[in-house]
């Protein structure tokens, strides 16, 4: 078991190009740690980076007490789940996960029977002789986690470990992975694309953008105090309400609306500042009577999301999306008010995208 | 619908005429391509029936069935040792190019080099020289000069030459093939680039290996120029050049010997087929990702 320690860590490709651009994360011993960006945010580099399969240009990383930055993947006491799995098509499942075994010179009968354990810990139970191929997706991924296991490693990485599933036995596989992490108390790092992955998984978030680290804090951290607009955006089955907006009197001017600033931002703006005023579409209230701070606003489009439904209104210039409840459900063109939780609202810089509060 | 039985008496004959067409059409075609499949066919008949035919001529014709010139091929002191030289030749180069030829395609497939595809091209060019006739005084001079004249070593060394690129050229994209993350896999599991080739490469690229071994070894059994120019002791010839010695008294071609010896002399290819076939056969394991 061990923690991890990345330390201005770059990863640079040849033509200058950043993938993992000055990055300082500490994951704690036996976490489930997530790093979370759109593709191409260099959240995979830095895992492989972690791994070992791409050399660091500069910075440091140190697992354990032990400082891995130039040491080779096979010494990092690390195993890794990898996106298409990567199970050897020429050898049965057994063989799959005893391999690390065989290459640290184990004796056949006690590799096998390590597998075996190990299977019968990830219900494989009667696979053993079978080759992947012959294996359904689920199946699969459970040989690869076994196999990333069977050695003990001090981390486990995974890369996308869902994104291969059909969508119900995603969700599954969430719970199972839950488990088994908690389970082996082992550190964990995991990559995802997906902010809901990440909030149901995680003990804490890393967001990434373009190879810098936007944000580390636990899932409702990032869900409720994002640090700048793009984590707002990102993080949340609904993307936040982002307005450009102006203060002016100590209230704040979005469009032709005034609403008030969010408690305890008054000291930290200035007159006439630009600022980002973002609010959740879970927390506005769409109301059919005038009441006290709401706005005017007409529905454009009406999204069916289940148990509740997502509606566009225009406001003015401006667009916003709210959150209703199913039974309130109104119809395109419909007139009413939205009212905004006013203690949910945030407020960002407009040019550095920072949360002023 | 009362239009419809009016309609269907000259609809089915057009149908009919066409049907007949197509039935003519596909007899004529039959039998064009049995007189072009009995063309090619002569030969391989004659390959089967002379070498049982007491006087064999150029012409295909039923054999006065005899086993004499098999006895007589057995007499010639040349005639089953060469067979045995052409095996350790094509075994030999088969060892050195698959051995070498895996991995290089395998660096070739997982290094980046500048110009990388342009240097295989080249070299796929310049081993039609090697082995070819073009080429023979310098190579001749070469091998004479490293004293491997009459020497298999030096034979090995110029068909292998000759043969590698090619092979390199073909493995390198079964290698391409095999995904990255099972060798980076097997990496963070501690194994080295040699393992890794062994346990994970190599068995997946098997049937590219076992289509590789099979082609080299006919193109030496094959093989008549480099052979003939190298070797000078005739217990050191292989059977292809041997069976350029088949000649009786007065320099007229010994019918008899060379088409049994032909018939020996095409066998072991086809047996090494048919057994690496059984053995390895030319199954692919693809990549699993759905």
């Amino acid at each position: 078991m061990a923690g991890i320690t990345a330390t201005q860590l770059v990863k640079e490709y040849p033509g200058g190009v950043r993938g993992v651009d000055e990055v300082d994360v500490e994951i704690r011993d036996g976490e489930f740690f997530a790093l979370l960006g759109p593709s191409g945010c260099g959240k995979t580099t830095l895992l492989r980076s972690i791994a070992g399969l791409e050399a660091i240009t500069s910075g440091s990383l140190v697992i354990g007490d032990r400082d891995v930055t130039n040491a080779e993947p096979g010494v990092r006491g690390v195993a890794m789940v990898f996106q298409d799995y990567a199970l050897f098509p020429h050898m049965d499942v057994g063989d799959n996960i005893a391999y690390p075994l065989r290459i640290k010179r184990v004796k056949r009968d006690e590799r096998r029977g390590t597998a075996a354990k190990v299977a019968d810990g990830l219900s494989l139970q009667g696979l053993i002789e079978r080759r992947p191929g012959q294996l359904s997706g689920g199946q699969q991924q459970r040989v690869a986690l076994a196999r990333a296991v069977a050695t003990r490693p001090d981390v486990l990485l995974l890369d996308e470990p869902l994104s291969n599933l059909d969508a119900r036995l995603r969700l599954e596989a969430r719970t199972f992975l839950k488990e088994l992490q908690r389970d082996l108390g082992v550190t964990t790092v995991f990559v995802t694309h997906d902010q809901a992955e990440a909030l149901a998984l995680a003990d804490r978030i890393a967001v990434m953008r373009a190879g810098k680290l936007q944000q580390i804090g636990t899932p409702r951290e990032v869900f409720q105090r994002p640090n700048n607009t793009f984590v707002a955006g990102f993080i949340g089955s609904n993307p936040m309400n982002l307005l450009p907006a102006q203060v002016r009197e100590s209230r704040l001017a979005v469009g032709d609306a005034t609403v008030s600033l969010p408690p305890g931002t008054e000291q930290l703006v200035r007159e006439g500042q630009d600022v980002v005023w973002g609010i959740r579409p879970e927390y506005v209230r769409w109301v059919t009577a005038e009441e006290a701070g709401a706005i005017p606003a007409e529905v454009s489009v009406v999204e069916n999301l289940g148990a509740s439904v997502l509606i566009v209104v225009n406001a003015g210039d401006r667009k916003l999306q709210v959150a209703v409840p199913e039974d309130q459900e109104p119809a395109p063109g419909d007139r009413g008010w939205i009212v905004p939780q006013l203690s949910k609202t945030l407020l960002f810089d407009a040019e550095t995208t920072e949360r002023i509060g | 619908m009362t239009a419809t039985p009016a309609k269907t008496g000259p609809v089915t004959s057009v149908a009919r005429n066409r049907t007949v067409r197509q039935y003519v059409a596909r007899v004529l075609f039959a039998v064009l391509m049995t007189l072009v499949g009995v063309l090619f066919a002569l030969p391989m008949v004659w390959l089967v029936l002379a070498p049982f035919d007491a006087t064999p001529t150029l012409s295909l014709e039923w054999p006065d069935w005899t086993l004499d010139n098999f006895a007589r091929l057995a007499e010639n002191p040349y005639a089953l040792r060469s067979i045995g030289n052409s095996l350790i030749l094509g075994v030999g180069t088969m060892v050195i190019v698959v051995g070498l030829g895996a991995l290089a395609a395998y660096a070739m497939s997982r290094i980046r080099i500048p110009g990388r595809d342009g240097i295989l091209y080249a070299l796929l060019l310049l081993s039609s020289i090697v082995t070819g006739t073009a080429a023979m005084v310098p190579t001749f001079q070469i091998i004479t000069q490293l004293g491997l004249i009459n020497n298999y070593v030096g034979v090995l060394l110029v068909l292998a030459g000759g043969i590698l690129p090619t092979v390199i050229f073909i493995l390198k994209d079964f290698m391409d093939s095999i995904p990255k993350s099972y060798e980076e896999s097997a990496r963070l599991y501690g194994a080295g680039p040699f393992r890794i080739l062994r346990d994970v490469v190599a068995p997946i690229a098997r049937p590219g290996l076992a289509f590789i071994s099979i082609w080299t070894i006919v193109q030496v059994w094959g093989n008549f120029l480099v052979p003939f120019i190298l070797l000078r002791s005739p217990d050191l010839q292989p059977a292809a050049v041997l069976m350029y010695t088949f000649y009786t008294e007065s320099g007229q071609a010994d019918l008899r010997l060379i088409s049994t010896f032909a018939l020996l002399f095409s066998a072991p290819v086809l047996i090494i087929y048919f057994v690496v076939n059984r053995r390895y056969g030319f199954r692919f394991h693809g990549g699993i990702k759905s």
